[in-house]
């Protein structure tokens, strides 16, 4: 997979991005409104269970391991599917 | 003040629990009568929440020997070992603990939390690798926070998740070091430890276990799950505390990897905090030096426990997955699991109310710790009013509807019947709590 345009409208056709809502909807407020700018932490009605709860599910998904710090860094849903394309190139 | 705005969240919680009731996190005990009752706002309660598992808080021997150790050592060490030195106390508990494990080298700590910060943050630096289980303690959450070790969790319990991760960790230099708990405090449940320990040996990990809440409680002589499931020799590193079998207070790391003392001089939380005053030293040794013969003690710890576990079940509560001296009430409304807890203690018994995100699955729960001290009847008085306060606020079933549909269109109006219901019951229990 190459590195994703910041364009947010590119982003919702990137493979990456778009397994990221798949795993999100089942812990995502059903009214959520995913977007690449909503903000994980405040934006989607998820706590902190429920968003190690979709950790778990996206890493399964890509077979792929994101570490703690990695999403402390995270905010938005852009910024995790940019660090998922970091992890992949330094795996 | 601007810099309390960030605890607003929290604020409110506490404000809102206070607004129905008592306050979880504020109880304040007017008398502590025993292992197992206190007085609580002038009232005899039950204690089925204070990890006492052994019931040795009040035994005369540990007593004797704080009291002899505080008139011939003082009150404090007034500083860390590193600093003012370890006294003769500090080196033959570290020896009797080793012992005790049949481990080379001990370390004590001045908690059991920094046991935890100290060992992990500490065993893995920079470099390496922490992988935790999700649910783990905060005390192995914060020591992540000090290592500068990459963290990674795995799934509760779930030893393919953790080999998955392993796996993917296979060409990396560095440390990797696994950390589990014997028993998980919020649920009681166990950690699958030979698969752990299979996956452990297949990626050349080494593995730490917290065994807080099993010392004393788990194994033919106390040591805890390892004991118990035969595999005490696939351990790297064991960690754990005073503060509940044995009644006290203080941590410790025990293990048999050569070269554990340099730990001591690069373990911030053993380096630059006070060392336990002599006092504690000799309640914790005369109490661990119990607890290997405390056979009867841990009969009675799993009879009171099963008796607790089946009673609320059969009430038709939604509990942890296993019988463990750790019995929770799975609850998913948090007004009514406020309003059970609140009622229990009203009633004469002390729980844990435990909330999310402290809580796995975001689950509130009931949590009950037993002890070896507790009666028979002191548990079957414990599961009656859970069931009679559960009943009352919808969270079980009632058992006798037909019957007392019956007895409701025979003798008198369902006011009346529930009324008089609640009034023996009280009775009963207030007879009961006082005995």
């Amino acid at each position: 997979m190459s590195e994703p345009s910041v364009s947010s409208s590119e982003l919702l056709n990137d493979p990456v991005y778009i397994e990221v809502v798949k795993q999100l909807r089942p812990h995502a407020a059903k009214d959520a409104n995913i977007s690449p700018q909503a903000i994980i932490l405040s934006d989607l009605g998820m706590d902190s269970l429920a968003i190690m709860d979709f950790v778990f599910d996206l890493e399964d998904a890509l077979d792929l391991t994101i570490p703690e710090h990695r999403i402390a860094e995270v905010k938005s849903i852009a910024d995790l599917v940019a660090a998922v394309y970091l992890l992949q190139k330094e795996a | 003040m601007a810099i309390f705005d960030k605890f607003k969240s929290l604020s409110d919680v506490h404000d809102q629990l206070k607004s129905v009731g008592q306050s979880p996190s504020s109880l304040q005990f007017d008398e502590i009568i025993s292992p197992t009752e206190a007085v609580l706002n002038g009232r005899r309660t039950i204690l089925l929440g204070t990890n006492n598992y052994l019931g040795l808080t009040f035994d005369e021997a540990s007593i004797e020997k704080g009291v002899e150790a505080l008139r011939e050592q003082g009150t404090g060490t007034t500083g860390s070992r590193i600093a003012n030195g370890s006294y003769d106390g500090h080196k033959a508990l570290e020896k009797e603990l080793a012992e005790f494990y049949g481990m080379h080298d001990a370390i004590l700590y001045s908690t059991g939390y920094m046991a935890n910060l100290g060992a992990i943050g500490t065993l893995a630096g920079r470099g390496d690798y922490l992988l935790i289980d999700a649910d783990s303690h905060a005390s192995i959450h914060d020591a992540c926070k000090l290592s500068d070790a990459e963290v990674i969790r795995f799934r509760h319990n779930d030893s393919i998740n953790l080999a998955k991760k392993l796996e993917r960790l296979a060409d990396k230099p560095g440390e990797k070091l696994i950390v589990i708990e014997s028993i998980y405090s919020m649920l009681g449940d166990t950690s699958p430890l030979k698969e752990m320990i299979a996956v452990k040996k297949k990626y050349g990990a080494s593995l730490l276990i917290d065994e807080a809440h099993s010392l004393g409680v788990m194994g033919a002589t106390g040591r805890g799950l390892c004991e118990q499931a035969g595999v005490e020799k696939d351990i790297d590193f064991v960690t754990g505390t005073f503060s509940k079998s044995v009644g006290t207070i203080g941590g410790f790391l025990v293990s048999n990897v050569p070269g554990l003392d340099i730990v001591r001089l690069a373990s911030r939380p053993y380096m630059f905090t006070a060392s336990l005053p002599p006092s504690v030293v000799a309640t914790a040794r005369q109490a661990l030096s119990r607890v290997a013969g405390a056979t009867l003690e841990r009969t009675r710890l799993w009879d009171n426990a099963t008796q607790l576990y089946a009673g609320l079940k059969n009430a038709g509560f939604d509990l942890g997955p296993q019988v463990s001296p750790i019995v929770a009430i799975r609850l998913q409304d948090p007004g009514k699991a406020v309003a059970l807890w609140n009622g229990l203690l009203e009633a004469g018994i002390y729980t844990n109310l435990a909330l999310p995100p402290a809580t796995p699955s975001g689950w509130f729960l009931l949590r009950s710790s037993i002890s070896a001290a507790h009666t028979s009847q002191q548990i079957a008085l414990a599961v009656e009013l859970c069931a009679k306060i559960g009943r009352e606020l919808g969270l079980i079933p009632c058992p006798a509807t037909l019957g007392a549909s019956v007895e409701m269109m025979n003798v008198a109006s369902p006011r009346k019947v529930a009324k008089q219901k609640t009034k023996k019951v009280s009775d009963e229990d207030e007879a009961a709590v006082q005995a």
